[in-house]
C-alpha cells in the first residue's frame, strides 16, 4: 500500500536521481571541454547538480523513515530503482549535445523548482528555492551556447541541429503524469516550450518535429545505458561494504 | 584560428568598494566573458558585481614616460594634510 | 628605473617595463610549464569524478580539480602579459616542445591516489609556490597569491581522505599505505635535480624568480611532512628518514633522479595518454570555438549595421 510520504518520497527520488545522474554525466567533462573558461563553467553546473541532488536524496531518505542517508541511496540502488529520465542518462560527449541536453533540461527545471518554490512542503519548497536561481544560469548558459553553435558556422549549425534533434525526443517524458507529484508535470510543458522555442529561433534553428522516446524512467526502466553509469559510479562505495569515506 | 579575444576582469567584493581588478580570461564576446568571468572569479563568493572590458581598448602609460608622468607630482607635498603644522590642542581639523 | 635597481631593491618588474630577454624567457617557460602543469594535473584526479566513494567526496574532487583548471587559467594569463599567447603556449604543451611537471605522468590506481596527491602533490606544490607570491614578476606573483589561497583546501582533503582509509577497515588501510608508497618519492622529485645538477637554478634566484633552492624546499617539505604521516599512522617508504638533532632537520635517502628523467624524456607510465588526452579535448573542441569566434563577428556587423 502507498502512504502519501511514500509517494512523495518516490516523487522526490525522482528528481533527485534525475540531479544526480545528470551530475554525474557533467564531471565527465572537467578535463575535457572546448575551453579552459568552459572546463570552470561546466564543472560550476556539475556541482550545482550535485549539490541539488545529495539534499533531495537525503530528504527522499527522510520521508521513507528507514534511515537511509544520500550515499545509501545512491550508491546502494540498481538500475530498476533509480526513478530519473532518460534524458539525463544517455552517455555525451558531443558539447553540442549536452548544450542541447542542458538547454531541455534546465528550462524543465526552471519551471518545476519556481512552481515547488511555493509549494506546502517546506523543505521542498526551501530547496527549490535555492535551485531555481542556480538552473536559471544553467539554462542560460546552455541557451548562450546554442544559440553561438546555431548560429556560428555551418558546420556547428549542422551539429548543433543534429544534436537537438537526438536530445527533444526525452523532453516528452518530463511532462507524464507521475505518482505523488507535487507539481502537475503537464502544467509545466507550455512554460518549458515558452522557454526554450525562442532560443531555438535565436539560435537560427528548426524545433525537431520527432516522435518522443519511449521513457519509462519514473518507473525504473532505462535505457542499457543507466547501468554502466552505475556500475562506474557504485563500484567502489560497494567494493568495501559498511567502510566510512 | 586564433584564440578568442582577452579580457580584462574587475570584481567588486562588497557593496561600498570599487571594483578591483582580478585577472584575465578569453572569450569570444562581451557576454560570455561576463559569464566566464563569474565561473572564473567568483566561485567563493568573491565578488556582488563584475566588469569585463577588452585588453585590447585598454590605454595604459608608457613606463618610459613614468618620470614625466609621475615625478613632478613629488615636490607637491603641500597636496598632503601632514604638511602643516596645527597649534597643540586644536581638534576636528 | 631600470630593471638592477628595480630587483636591488626588492621591487616588482610589471609588464610593459624594459626587462632583459633571458629574464622574459626564463618566466616564459617557467610559468607556461607551471600552468601546463595545473591543466594536465586535473587528469589523475578527474579519473576518479565518477567514482568517488561518497558525493561528498564527490562534490569536493569536483571543485578541487575544477580549480587546477583555475590555476591554469591564472598563469596562462600571466604568460600572456610577458607577449605571449595562451593558443601558443597550448601549442607548445600539445607538440611535447615544452614540458609540465612530471608527478602527473603517474597513474591513480586507487581512491587513495587521489588522497595521497592532495596530501603529498598538493603538498609539495605549496611548498614551491608560496615562495613566487614574492616572485620578482609582479603578473606571476599575484596569480600565485590567488592559486595559494585555493590551494589550501587541496591539501587538507587529500589529507583527510588518507586519515579517514587510514583509520579504516584493514583493505583501506592497505591501500592507504600503497598509495603513500607509490607517490611518496614523486613527490620528492617534484622539487628538481639536486643544486649542484641545476644549472638555471642560480640566475633564477638572482632574477628573483626563484627564492630557494631545490634541495632546501625538498627539505622543507620532507621536514613538514614526516610529523603529518605520524599523524596518518602511515610510512613514508624511506627507511633513512630519522631527525637529525645536529641539523635541525629529517635526514632522508637519496632520490633516485635518473627516474624523473626518465619521465622527463617521456617514458612515465602515462605520459602518451595524458597528452593524448588535452590534444583530444582540444582538438574535439575546435568546431564549438571557431563557431563562437564566428557567431560574435557576425554580431559586430549586425550591431554595426543596427
Ligand atoms: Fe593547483
Ligand atoms: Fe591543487
Amino acid at each position: 500500500m502507498s502512504t502519501p510520504s511514500k509517494t512523495l518520497g518516490d516523487y522526490v527520488l525522482g528528481l533527485a536521481d534525475d540531479a544526480l545522474v545528470s551530475a554525474q554525466r557533467m564531471g565527465w567533462w572537467i578535463s575535457r571541454a572546448p575551453q579552459l573558461e568552459e572546463d570552470l563553467a561546466l564543472a560550476n553546473i556539475g556541482l550545482d547538480q550535485l549539490g541539488q541532488a545529495r539534499t533531495l536524496l537525503s530528504y527522499a531518505g527522510q520521508l521513507e523513515g528507514d534511515g537511509r542517508t544520500e550515499d545509501d541511496l545512491a550508491y546502494l540502488r540498481d538500475e530498476r530503482e533509480f526513478r530519473n529520465v532518460w534524458l539525463v542518462e544517455r552517455a555525451q560527449s558531443d558539447f553540442g549535445v549536452t548544450m542541447a541536453r542542458l538547454l531541455l533540461f534546465a528550462a524543465w527545471q526552471s519551471e518545476l523548482y519556481a512552481a515547488l518554490a511555493s509549494c506546502p512542503d517546506p523543505t521542498l519548497a526551501g530547496v527549490a528555492g535555492k535551485a531555481v536561481k542556480e538552473v536559471a544560469y544553467h539554462l542560460d548558459h546552455a541557451a548562450r551556447w546554442v544559440v553561438r553553435l546555431g548560429d556560428g558556422t555551418e558546420e556547428s549549425h549542422q551539429r548543433m541541429q543534429a544534436a537537438l534533434d537526438a536530445e527533444w525526443p526525452y523532453l516528452d517524458e518530463l511532462f507524464r503524469p507521475v505518482e505523488g507529484a507535487v507539481v502537475d508535470p503537464a502544467s509545466l510543458h507550455p512554460l518549458v516550450l515558452a522557454r526554450i522555442e525562442p532560443v531555438v529561433a535565436e539560435a537560427t534553428l528548426e524545433v525537431p518535429q520527432v516522435a518522443p522516446a519511449r521513457g519509462g524512467g519514473r518507473a525504473g526502466l532505462h535505457t542499457e545505458e543507466l547501468g554502466y553509469l552505475l556500475a562506474e559510479m557504485q563500484h567502489l562505495h560497494r567494493s568495501h561494504p559498511g567502510a566510512t569515506w | 584560428m586564433r584564440d578568442w579575444p582577452l579580457w580584462e576582469v574587475f570584481v567588486r567584493s562588497r557593496r561600498g568598494l570599487s571594483h578591483v581588478h582580478v585577472g584575465s580570461l578569453h572569450a569570444p564576446d562581451a557576454e560570455m566573458a561576463l559569464r566566464n568571468a563569474r565561473d572564473v572569479y567568483t566561485r567563493r563568493q568573491e565578488g556582488v558585481s563584475l566588469w569585463v572590458v577588452p585588453a585590447a581598448e585598454i590605454v595604459a602609460s608608457d613606463p618610459g614616460e613614468r618620470d614625466a608622468f609621475f615625478d613632478p607630482a613629488d615636490d607637491k607635498v603641500y597636496r598632503h594634510p601632514t604638511f602643516y603644522n596645527v597649534p597643540e590642542g586644536v581638534e576636528h581639523l | 628605473m631600470d630593471f638592477d635597481d628595480l630587483l636591488a631593491g626588492d621591487g616588482r618588474v610589471e609588464p610593459r617595463d624594459e626587462m632583459p630577454d633571458g629574464y622574459r624567457r626564463t618566466l616564459v617557460r617557467q610559468i607556461a610549464q607551471h600552468a601546463h602543469s595545473e591543466i594536465i594535473g586535473m587528469q589523475p584526479e578527474g579519473n576518479w569524478i565518477s567514482r568517488a566513494p561518497s558525493l561528498r567526496r564527490k562534490a569536493i574532487l569536483m571543485a578541487k580539480v575544477q580549480d587546477e583548471a583555475g590555476h591554469g587559467l591564472y598563469l596562462y594569463a600571466a604568460a600572456e602579459t610577458l607577449g605571449v599567447d595562451r593558443e601558443d603556449l597550448l601549442d607548445q604543451l600539445h607538440t611535447g616542445r615544452q614540458k609540465y611537471s612530471s608527478i602527473f605522468n603517474y597513474p591513480t590506481l586507487t581512491w587513495a591516489d587521489v588522497g595521497a596527491i592532495g596530501w603529498l602533490v598538493d603538498g609539495a606544490a605549496i611548498v614551491n609556490q608560496v615562495p613566487l607570491c614574492r616572485c620578482s614578476y609582479g603578473p606571476y606573483a599575484r596569480a600565485m597569491v590567488r592559486v595559494c589561497k585555493e590551494e589550501s583546501f587541496h591539501q587538507r582533503q587529500g589529507f583527510e581522505i588518507l586519515h579517514t582509509l587510514s583509520h579504516g577497515t584493514p583493505a583501506q588501510r592497505a591501500m592507504a599505505q600503497d598509495a603513500v608508497d607509490r607517490y611518496w618519492w614523486p613527490s620528492l622529485m617534484m622539487f628538481g635535480p639536486p643544486d649542484d645538477d641545476s644549472p638555471n637554478s642560480a640566475q633564477s634566484m638572482a632574477w628573483g624568480i626563484k627564492r630557494f633552492s631545490n634541495d632546501d624546499l625538498r627539505q622543507r617539505f620532507v621536514d613538514m611532512t614526516v610529523p603529518q604521516a605520524e599523524a596518518l599512522g602511515l610510512t613514508l617508504p624511506d627507511p633513512e628518514i630519522r631527525w637529525n638533532e645536529e641539523r635541525g632537520h629529517y635526514d632522508f635517502g637519496t632520490v633516485d633522479f635518473t627516474e624523473l628523467f626518465e619521465v622527463i624524456k617521456g617514458n612515465g607510465p602515462c605520459n602518451q595518454q595524458r597528452l593524448a588526452h588535452r590534444v583530444g579535448a582540444h582538438e574535439d573542441g575546435a568546431w564549438v570555438r571557431e563557431a563562437a569566434s564566428a557567431y560574435a563577428a557576425k554580431q559586430a556587423v549586425r550591431e554595426g549595421a543596427a
